[in-house]
């Protein structure tokens, strides 16, 4: 092989066919130019927002007044941790999860076990049980909202025909609540039912088969197959629909607006009303910092979690 | 799978009667499911029959005590009602949905743009620190939208972004791309990395080989990506509501909901805009039935 001039003999004979700079630096190049426009969208539009907050979080600033933001350190996180009204609100939410996505998890595996019991009509099915996840959330709550309505609902409509007494379900304390975990779990039941679905099929069938010559019984076969086999998947679920629920505001502010009273306000409904009915800018943004690390937490979890059931 | 001596023996053959009233046993418990199964699709429909049934009432019938369920006056007046203002011309709702439209669909075609190529990357090359630039995209799109927007509104108020459908563009293609980007990386991972190679031994560039034999190929992942895109900027409601307040710009979502801010609501009218406003979304959201468990999960699971 001859050289040209300027190349050594052994980089000649290793070259690649194309010209240029060697692959693996443009390839890195490229991936910087790939990756990078959507990386400053994200860190403009969600770091640099939430670092603002963050900075926000130590001051008394205001975004009605005109007066300049002074720091005041810890001020706005003591008050907020010390807050009992911020505690009733933690609580609130924890019911709300607890309530709602436990209510789902079970009746949404249920469904799916059901479900992926049948042979005919599944696909049918799961579409149409699938209808209420993918609806707006103002259009379920403004719709449950006219079917939970105490002088026309229709629900009232029923359990008067049943011969039952009309509940005032949106206006009184512990009805708001229920009513406010039965309308999210109305809605997001089908999420879970799509997961532990898609869990319950990839179950292999040579596994039931394998019990049945041995006649296991079927609550064996359930116990020792099926839930173990789904329970990483619906996990993922839970986690998934807990993080969902414990940022949720929508439904809170078109179903029950926060109340009677205060009993439905979830922590988000509640740095919603600091911070635009209240316009303690400075206390809202440490409040929601401190819902941000929560979320973070959760997220982290979900997230490990969510790498070892690929990567196991 | 553990299974104990016992149970693993097998079992003396099953007399002709017990085996059939296992199987009576099993055709009752099938009966048990089905009804079961017909009793929650009953309980999940409803809501969205009573729905379709309350826009097409005559506005007596909706406020019926007791409801009606069958036996009430057609009407296709919420209908016009939607779309048409009561002094002709078009309507405020009309005018909220065009928004939505325009709104929606930029921020999907922004996001698609932005999210393909760089979920391409993730998925062809080995980078510094992938997993947790990974994990930091989707942490970002779980963030509670309420904290999020305190801040983003006083960028936008100092950008003079407020009430403009650049700014909930914008806001919507940044909670998308996190989306875009993981469901496109398990896309990409679907399509062979060899076609690319043996594409550069042929002496097209790395950029060349995507574009010209991977991007094809990908076509299809990236319209599902972009039809679920669509719906949740469609039916976005937070960032709606609290960067936008005038009729010109605001997207349908919080003009539906405004619907009820008065003393008296036409439930009528807000059952029209709600099917009017829904069924597209159910329509897409039937035309990717396939990639629901990856879509619904922001494209964390694949099956």
């Amino acid at each position: 092989m001859t050289t040209t001039a300027g190349h050594p003999v052994r980089e000649a004979a290793t070259a690649q066919p194309a010209p240029g700079r060697p692959p693996r630096l443009r390839d890195r190049r490229l991936a910087v130019a790939f990756i990078s426009p959507a990386m400053l969208l994200l860190l403009t539009m969600s770091v640099f927002p939430l670092l603002w907050a963050l900075y926000l979080s130590f001051t008394d600033y205001s975004a009605t007044g005109n007066a300049p933001a002074s720091f005041v350190g810890f001020a706005n996180y003591a008050e907020i941790l010390t807050s009992p009204e911020v505690h009733q609100r933690a609580l609130t939410t924890l019911v709300y999860v607890v309530g709602a996505v436990g209510l789902q998890t079970v009746l949404g595996f249920g469904i799916a076990y059901l479900i992926s019991r049948r042979t005919h009509g599944r696909g049918l099915l799961t579409t149409l049980f699938l209808v209420p996840m993918m609806l707006s959330p103002v259009v379920v709550g403004l719709f449950w909202r006219f079917m939970l309505d105490a002088q026309f609902g229709v629900v009232n409509s029923f359990l008067v025909s049943l011969g039952l007494e009309p509940v005032e379900w949106l206006t009184r304390q512990r009805t708001a609540m229920l009513s406010l975990i039965v309308v999210d779990t109305w809605q997001w039941t089908p999420f879970i039912m799509l997961i532990a679905l898609a869990g319950l099929t990839a179950v292999p069938k040579y596994l039931y088969e394998a019990a049945s010559i041995d006649r296991a019984s079927e609550w064996f076969r359930f116990r020792n197959i099926t839930l173990p086999l789904v329970w990483p998947l619906l996990l993922i679920a839970v986690m998934f629909r807990a993080i969902e629920a414990f940022r949720l505001f929508d439904l809170v502010y078109i179903l029950t607006n926060g109340g009677p009273g205060s009993s439905t306000e979830t922590l988000s409904f509640h740095v919603y009303k600091v911070a635009f009915l209240g316009f303690n800018t400075g206390t809202a943004s440490a409040y929601g910092i401190l819902m941000v690390l929560v979320v973070i937490v959760l997220a982290q979890l979900y997230l490990r979690y969510l790498n070892k059931l690929k990567e196991g | 799978m553990a299974i104990s001596v016992d149970e693993a023996v097998p079992a003396p053959p099953v007399p002709d009667d017990a085996r059939r009233a296992r199987r009576r046993g099993g055709t009752g418990r099938a009966v048990v499911e089905v009804a079961l199964l017909t009793v929650v699709a009953v309980a999940m429909l409803f809501p969205v029959l009573w729905m379709l049934e309350t826009s097409i009432k005559e506005g007596q019938d909706i406020y019926a005590v007791p409801a009606k369920l069958f036996g009430f006056d057609v009407t296709l007046d919420h209908y016009k009602d939607v779309f048409v203002a009561p002094g002709g011309g078009r309507s405020d709702l009309s005018v909220a949905l065009l928004n939505s439209v325009v709104v929606a669909g930029s921020s999907t075609v922004l996001a698609t743009l932005l999210g393909v190529p760089a979920g391409w990357a993730y998925s062809r090359f080995t980078l510094k620190g992938e997993k947790d630039q990974l994990f930091f995209i989707l942490s970002t799109r779980f963030m509670p939208p309420v904290v999020v927007v305190i801040p983003i509104f006083l960028m936008y108020r100092s950008l003079g972004l407020i009430d403009t459908q650049l700014g909930l563009i914008l806001i919507y293609t940044a909670f998308n791309v996190p989306f875009t980007i993981w469901m496109m990386k398990g896309f990409v991972d679907e399509v062979p990395s060899e076609y690319e190679d043996a594409a550069m031994l042929d002496g097209y560039t790395r950029l060349q080989a995507f574009w010209r034999f991977t991007l094809p190929l990908l076509v299809p992942g990236i319209a599902a990506t972009a039809v679920f895109a669509l719906i949740f900027s469609w039916n976005e409601f937070v960032y709606a509501i609290f960067l936008t307040s005038s009729q010109e710009v605001r997207t349908a979502p919080p003009a539906i909901a405004g619907l009820i801010g008065g003393s008296t609501v036409d439930w009528g009218l807000v059952a029209a805009s709600a099917v009017v406003f829904a069924l597209p979304v159910l329509v897409f959201a039937y035309m990717v039935r396939k990639h629901l468990v990856a879509g619904v999960t922001l494209g964390a699971v694949r099956r």
